[in-house]
């Protein structure tokens, strides 16, 4: 093959592996949305909360140490050594559990059965509120997040593509990150469990019940906070997932609650009701903005990589605006 | 009012009774003023009126629903079985037995028409054979819903999306069921079709029913009981067969008159001269 034909290849996988990386970010969108039709704007900013204090956990940073020195006159900062990753990560999911339950508690059990733009408001609200706790909590310094995962280029992966290439050229082998493999792995996982935990078991069941119709719910005995909780709290999990894979890939720094941005087109192309879609949305965005920016980029003065997406979503909008794998807009006439 | 018991009928054989409500919403709007109503078990109560009479409302404070409408009861109790249920959340009134089918057919469109059924199943803890048995007791009523358990609720029929929140009800296994304008919308036969079921189911099952209905006609036929509300008052109740042939509720309700034609402008007289509720 010739270096061209393998760059176009090289290109092609690691903008799978970016839109994996949308995808994690896109599923917990598509989770809040679907059992209970909210766009919950503070999804993103809930996956750099958690990393944040993934991060705090496992360096042993006091939470709040900023405000406490500042009003005692102290200088605390680290209670020790910091703690083993697994626990950490526990501990990480418990906080996120709790937030779950905070935000059911003092938001959602008052917008029972508003419109949809009531609790969308609510959630930029909520977004702005976990990003100034976050900050308060654990500082707005850059962080390392290290959780033990490989990374850094596979050099076997460069060894098998080099042999590829044809005969006499200076081919060097192909470049992937295998922290973005390991993405793409726990994608697969946290995909077939959420579908088949929302297809098969009753909580799934009312779940999606309770997306479809509030009232009806409460009707056959569905309480609508236990489910507000859970569903939280699973979108939570899944913005720890995110949070520690992105955190592990650029540092957690507040500029990944953005990342929330670029799920919105993932989103649309996807459908906002389905998690394969948002997975499929993912790869194609990340795919269809690395071959743009390799191919037509470098023509047109490139970073087409910021804008790309929001055209793509544009078109979709424009053709099926439930996107690819969207429950179709029942109206009955 | 005053308590109607029957003969032989003592306060036991009440299985809901509902003690001069109040139901105020966002505040200001008062929607009941002061209605009592009692439901005897095993029997099918109906609840007539036209159309803001307070109906729905009154179904709504008893399944305590009402506060994700901004309503709220503000006088008077809810009893279930002799016991103060005004306060219950609603899961907590459906594990008691009370299942509220709200009117205007609120099926879960994106689930299919067996996993409605299934959803009605949420609150019991019972076993997987337990569930496939009443699932099969529901189709028995609901034949149709057996040919379309797999297809989306929403794509199915005004009257099978009925049935499919009546045997939704079912599932819960309830020895109430609050029904409220089951006829809405439908075709006259199928009307008829549905208010068989809840017979059967009366008579078979022992589910007793409190029905709101608009179709006055219809909803007589089936009840044994009738109260009849207008602006949040009830102004009238009475067995169903007494009520039938009330010369006022003819006139008003069943569209009937005395039997001879009176010309439009004596009837409009009529009704200006007899206001209920003075």
């Amino acid at each position: 093959m010739s270096p061209a034909v393998l760059n176009t290849i090289e290109v092609f996988l690691n903008g799978l592996m970016a839109g994996v990386m949308y995808s994690l970010v896109a599923l917990g969108f598509v989770l809040i949305f679907k059992s209970s039709g909210i766009f919950n704007y503070a999804q993103g900013v809930m996956a750099l909360f958690a990393a944040l204090t993934l991060v705090g956990f496992q360096t042993g940073q006091i939470p709040f140490a900023h405000l406490i020195n500042v009003v005692f006159g102290t200088d605390y900062h680290h209670w020790g050594e910091g703690m083993n990753t697994v626990l950490a990560i526990i501990l990480t999911m418990l906080i996120m559990i709790l937030l779950a339950w905070i935000v059911e508690k003092l938001v959602l059990r008052y917008l029972v059965n508003q419109e949809p733009i009531i609790l969308f408001m609510a959630t930029i609200g909520l977004a702005f509120f976990l990003e100034g706790l976050g900050d308060l909590m654990w500082g707005a310094n850059i962080k390392v997040l290290n959780v033990g995962l490989p990374s850094g280029g596979s050099f076997w992966w460069e060894d098998v593509t080099r042999t590829w290439a044809s005969e006499g050229s200076d081919y060097y082998g192909m470049y992937i990150d295998v922290l973005d493999v390991w993405a793409a792995g726990i994608a697969v996982v946290l995909v077939v469990a959420l579908t088949a935990f929302s297809q098969f078991t009753k909580t799934g069941r009312a779940l999606r019940a309770v997306a479809d119709d509030h009232q009806a719910a409460l009707t056959v005995g569905i309480s609508l906070r236990t489910i507000w909780v859970v569903v939280w709290s699973i979108a939570g999990f899944v913005a720890l997932v995110a949070g520690i894979m992105w955190g592990a890939k650029s540092g957690v720094q507040f500029s990944l609650s953005l990342i929330a941005l670029k799920a919105l087109p993932v989103l649309i192309l996807g459908g906002f009701t389905s998690i394969p879609g948002a997975i499929v949305g993912g790869l194609i965005i990340g795919v269809g903005e690395k071959l743009f920016e390799y191919s037509v980029g470098p023509m047109i003065g490139g970073a087409t990589e910021n804008w790309f997406a929001y055209v793509l979503a544009l078109f979709f909008l424009m053709f099926r605006p439930q996107g690819l794998f969207g429950e179709r807009i029942i109206e009955r006439v | 009012m005053p308590l109607v018991l029957e003969p032989g009928m003592n306060s036991s054989d009440i299985v809901l009774s509902v003690n001069n409500i109040e139901v105020i919403y966002d505040h200001v709007i008062l929607v009941l003023k002061g209605v009592s109503l009692e439901v005897p078990r095993g029997g099918v109560v109906a609840l007539l009126g036209a159309n803001g009479a307070g109906k729905t409302t009154t179904i709504k404070s008893i399944s305590n629903i009402l506060g994700t409408e901004r309503g709220e009861v503000t006088k008077g109790s809810i009893e279930f079985m002799g016991e103060r249920v005004d306060a219950l959340s609603p899961n907590e009134l459906v594990k008691r037995g009370v299942v509220q089918v709200m009117e205007g057919r609120h099926c879960f469109e994106h689930l299919t028409v067996e996993e409605n059924l299934l959803t009605g199943a949420y609150t019991r803890k019972a076993t997987r054979t337990e569930i496939n048995d009443d699932l099969e007791l529901v189709y028995s009523y609901f034949p149709r819903l057996k040919d379309r358990r797999r297809s989306q609720a929403g794509y199915t029929s005004g009257g099978e999306q009925q049935m499919v929140t009546v045997g939704r009800a079912l599932m819960a296994k309830p020895s109430v069921i609050l029904l409220d304008e089951p006829s809405m919308g439908l075709a006259p036969q199928l009307v008829e079709e549905i208010f068989e079921i809840v017979k059967a189911l009366n008579e078979k099952e022992g589910v007793t029913f409190l029905l709101a209905e608009q179709n006055t006609t219809v909803a007589l036929r089936y009840a044994t009981y009738g109260y009849i509300l207008e602006n949040g008052r009830v102004v009238m109740d009475g067995d169903a067969g007494s009520l039938a042939q009330n010369e006022d509720v003819k006139e008003f309700y069943l569209g009937m008159s005395g039997g001879d034609r009176k010309s439009f402008r004596d009837v409009k007289h009529y009704r200006r001269r007899k206001r209920w509720l003075a």
